[in-house]
């Protein structure tokens, strides 16, 4: 059936993004700016409403479908690039970047993570996916005319379009060997025993584009250089929403249509957590630029997250959406931090510029030691929570040696979060930074009420992942 | 008065405390001492609480009281679960006890952030209360992380010169240790589909099962008592923690490896503890031995009490792994003995480090000339530590070499042993720093103790005397829980075993 009701979020944010585009031409370039900006947040804010309100159900002939699962993932996304363009508006404006095609990237990426997230079809996927892509591309390269970002956006491309093309290559070899790109079909083929050996190829090669997708590794290379090359705001946003995307679609592509073949892409799964993990955790030690620590950081966190997908149950996709979650939380704190490093109006990027932050600006330290606590998992902070999940759900399907392992990394990983802390509250206090702006000191507001707060209210977030799970399941 | 949550108010009154010196705003010397007071109060009223649970308290049932249950997780039965019995109660008072201490004894040490110091000590409070009211599992490990976060600042802000490779040791140390219990109580969480502990410790893992397990608590529970070779964290911790930072370091979060042995590994696990106990007296004796003999070559008074305090931990993983009543009393005994002369020993160095601003052992001689009450407060404590009978130190050390000497003569004999090195360097360092002749220029002006010391030794010789003089007041409240753990453990024991003839006939 078409149903195009079960799709209407998407048709809004695409009829708006449209609008939005016109008014930005129409009003003159300079001027509509931070209208666009908010006017974009707005569509963001309604399209939560309507995806929260939304019946669900399938459309597009059985290649969308707007189950629990995507309603889930689409609410998270939908507020990381809100919180997203919120933050960046200040920056743009200081920074000479203030286009009023940014708000409607970053507009269009989210539409396209919306389809990524609901797809129920290699071509859907595909389309989604490509229209999140192309969009960043270009949102990385936005400062055209600084080299650090030019660099990250060609970067981004031209490794974003070879993953792009292995995974097409995967969809192909599954198409070719099963004859169908459907999700669901493709799910009650492949159900029980071996797979055909193309589609076990297939596989392969669709995981190795999604892997590069949410950055894991061994196809994490591009991400240290993007996060540090592109403008910090689009960092942040990087950091959050196509992470989250990647890998609500992973999960999805892993349990729906290969739902039946567990045990063969359980190996994959658990030896690329294991590599994101550590790399994450090791590389991440020598770091000096905080928005490479960031992109470390990230690389570990989707390791993290791969370990509930290794379980392959259904406690795992939750602890994984869980952990997803969490991690929008104490990332968009984290980067509300990073953009309130300035002084004397430059932005500043290294960690020891953070010294003494302790003295300067006692609340934002306490706030900033409060997410990296959060972020090296120590309980009671949201943190420990997400991990705990994921954690669970390892042991609960017998991977105990990928459990330990995980915990250890996570312990070294622990060490740079320490160092940060460190840095703010042992070390010397260098110059204070410039005051911070009133949506920054909002966003952190928020992220740490979350953070401190979920310890005593656990449940609206595992409920609603747990629903969310379930619906993937059929049950 | 029984109907009210008073394990949950004894635990989170603190953090109220702490929320309200949030509060304070405005100059700088009215915020520090504005602090002091609050965080005192709230510690103060916080220890009569606490007393409650101690009035209260059912010394003849080993049942858990004042028991809270309430809603946390129900999707994954996971639950907010509070109770004590009588093991644990007393280390709840013990910390309720500490913390007052501890404050009073930066009044004037800590001098900078004063408000973030008292804000730490009162979380840190909240996080050691509720790991020993914790009954369930998930709780429990909840509050014993969460003590990392406040001790990492404490030691990391206030601390001395390598406060930085300090904080960061103890914290990754423990931490290692921690995440390896984590996965063992998702393991547990995984076969019995509970993490209460009550249940928990009814449940009778297999023993392939229990071994994993146990050596998964016991590397978490190792770290923490501080076991040797893994006590090379609380030297460092120690030397560069502030006074207070010591106490309650030395004092409480010490005993949390001890508590940890005696809720989990024992109840839990009782046929891998049988297996490893001769693993664990190997290592607390070469613990004892070892660390007392380091301990008489040391130059820096806090870094000697702490390689002390390693060789008494010692002593008490002995007594807790005999599995009979004087054993697992002793060990509990010892821990709260040292918990208050250890505490002391660490506010006596305290003392003299706040006048002459060094540790060095040699920079000291002669202080009885200058310092007479001084030099009895630490004489009582230095004693206390030795074990001296009539003081809290004795009792705890008689109990569990007994209970050694029931279970394996030869721990007892070389446990003994490591005492008689134990007096030897603790009398060593009396003797250096006391008497002698007042020759060193700056100490001729040394003050003697002030008023606010003697507030804060007097509550500790007092009990310290107490526990030694009528130990049965302690004794009596933890008796029959020990007897039942004792039970337990030979019950499993003994049924395993009986299986196993089974099995071989």
């Amino acid at each position: 059936m078409l149903n195009l009701g079960a799709a209407l979020p998407e048709m809004f944010m695409a009829v708006s993004a449209l609008a939005l585009l016109m008014l930005g031409v129409f009003a003159g370039k300079d001027k509509s700016f931070r209208t666009v900006s908010w006017l974009a947040v707005a569509a963001q804010v309604i399209t939560i409403a309507l995806v929260v309100m939304g019946d669900g159900g399938s459309a597009f002939f059985g290649q969308f479908s707007a189950d629990p699962f995507a309603k889930f993932c689409k609410v998270l996304i939908l507020i990381g690039s809100a919180t997203g363009i919120i933050m960046a508006m200040n920056f743009a404006e200081r920074e000479n970047m203030a286009r009023f095609e940014f708000p409607i990237l970053i507009t269009l990426a989210t539409l396209g993570m919306m389809a990524m997230v609901s797809a129920t079809d290699m071509l859907s996927l595909y389309l989604g996916l490509e229209l999140q892509s192309l969009a960043l591309y270009v949102v990385a390269a936005i400062r055209r005319d600084t080299v650090r970002s030019t660099e990250s956006g060609l970067k981004y491309f031209i490794l974003g379009s070879i993953a792009s093309g292995i995974l097409l290559y995967g969809m192909s070899m599954v198409y070719g060997f099963t004859g169908t790109t459907n999700f669901t079909v493709l799910g009650n083929t492949l159900v029980g025993g071996e797979l055909p050996l193309g589609a076990l190829v297939g596989l392969a090669f669709i995981f190795a584009g999604l892997c590069f997708k949410v950055s894991a590794v061994p196809f994490h290379m591009w991400t240290p250089d993007v996060y540090e090359g592109a403008p910090t705001p689009v960092t942040s946003f990087f950091a959050v929403a196509p992470k989250i995307a990647g890998l609500a679609l992973f999960i999805r592509v892993a349990v729906g249509p290969f739902g039946g073949a567990v045990e063969d892409w359980q190996q994959i799964i658990v030896l690329i957590s294991i590599l994101s993990m550590a790399v994450g955790s090791f590389a991440a030690l020598r770091q000096e630029n905080i928005k490479r620590l960031m992109a470390y950081s990230s690389i570990g966190h989707v390791g993290f997250a791969l370990v509930g997908l290794a379980a392959g149950t259904q406690e795992g996709v939750t602890g994984v959406l869980v952990y997803l979650g969490i991690y929008l939380v104490m990332n968009l704190g984290t980067f509300a931090v990073i953009l309130c490093m300035r002084r004397n109006d430059r932005m500043n990027e290294e960690i020891t510029d953070l010294a003494g932050l302790a003295k300067t600006k006692p609340l934002m330290a306490a706030i900033t030691a409060i997410f990296m606590f959060s972020m090296a998992g120590i309980p009671p902070l949201a943190g420990f929570f997400g991990k705990f999940y994921v954690f669970k759900a390892a042991v609960d399907a017998g991977l105990v040696t990928l459990a330990v392992i995980g915990l250890v990394t996570s312990v070294v990983s622990a060490y740079y979060y320490l160092r940060i802390i460190k840095v703010m509250y042992f070390d010397e206090p260098v110059e204070g930074f410039d005051r911070n702006g009133t949506e920054m000191n909002v966003i952190m507001a928020v992220a740490t009420i979350i953070i401190l707060a979920f310890v005593f209210f656990p449940n609206p977030l595992m409920d609603s992942a747990a629903v969310a799970a379930a619906s993937l399941f059929g049950m | 008065m029984s109907d009210w949550p008073i394990l949950s108010i004894v635990t989170f009154l603190p953090l109220v405390g702490a929320a309200l010196l949030l509060l304070i705003n405005g100059e700088e010397a009215t915020v520090a001492r504005n602090s002091r007071w609050v965080a005192l109060w709230t510690s103060g009223f916080t220890f009569l609480v606490s007393l409650m649970l101690w009035v209260n308290f059912d010394a003849t049932t080993a049942d858990f009281q004042f028991v809270e249950q309430a809603d946390w997780m129900p999707g994954l039965n996971i639950s907010y679960h509070m109770g004590v019995d009588g093991i644990s109660v007393l280390f709840v008072l013990l910390a309720t006890f500490l913390t007052p201490i501890c404050i009073l004894s930066a009044w004037e040490a800590i001098q900078k952030r004063v408000k973030e110091y008292m804000i730490a000590f009162l979380v840190l409070e909240t996080m050691m209360v509720g790991m020993f009211s914790a009954l369930d599992g998930l709780l429990f490990y909840l509050f014993f992380e969460g003590v990392l976060i406040p001790m990492f600042i404490i030691i990391g802000v206030w601390g001395g010169q390598r406060r930085v490779y300090a904080a960061f040791k103890l914290f990754l140390y423990t931490l290692l240790g921690s995440v390896l219990m984590l996965v063992a109580l998702l393991a547990m969480y995984f076969e019995a589909g509970t993490t209460d502990i009550p249940t928990l410790m009814e449940y009778g893992f297999d023993y392939n099962m229990q071994l994993w397990l146990w050596l998964a608590f016991f590397a978490s529970f190792a770290v923490k008592v501080p076991m040797w070779p893994v006590h090379t964290w609380l030297p460092d911790a120690h030397v560069e923690a502030p006074t207070a930072g010591s106490v309650i370091l030395a004092g409480v979060l010490l005993k949390m490896g001890g508590y940890g042995f005696l809720r989990f590994s024992l109840p839990m696990m009782p046929l891998a503890s049988e297996t490893f106990a001769p693993l664990v007296f190997t290592l607390s004796i070469v613990a004892i031995i070892y660390t007392s003999l380091v301990a008489l070559a040391q130059q820096d008074m806090k870094k000697l009490i702490a390689y002390s305090s390693v060789a008494h931990m010692g002593i008490v993983t002995i007594g807790a792994f005999t599995f009979n009543q004087h054993g697992i009393e002793g060990s509990i005994f010892q821990m709260l003995s040292h918990g208050v002369v250890s505490g002391a020993l660490f506010l006596c160095v305290g003392v003299v480090y706040d006048r002459i601003h060094t540790r060095e052992i040699d920079a000291y001689g002669g202080l009885v000339h200058r310092m007479p009450s001084y030099a009895l407060i630490f004489m009582f404590f230095t004693m206390a530590s030795v074990g001296l009978p009539g003081t809290g130190g004795f009792v705890g050390e008689i109990l569990a070499l007994l209970g050694a000497f029931e279970a394996n003569t030869w721990v007892a004999f070389f446990a003994a042993t490591g005492l008689i090195l134990g007096a030897a360097y603790a009398l060593y360092l009396y003797r250096r720093i006391i008497f002698g002749a007042l020759t060193k220029e700056n100490l001729k002006t040394i003050l003697d103790l002030s008023p606010r010391e003697w507030i804060i030794f007097a509550p500790l010789v007092i009990i310290v005397l107490w526990m030694g003089v009528y130990p049965v007041s302690f004794l009596d409240i933890m008796h029959v829980s020990v007897e039942n753990l004792v039970n337990q453990v030979e019950t499993a024991q003994a049924a395993a075993a009986q299986a196993a003839q089974l099995a071989a006939n």
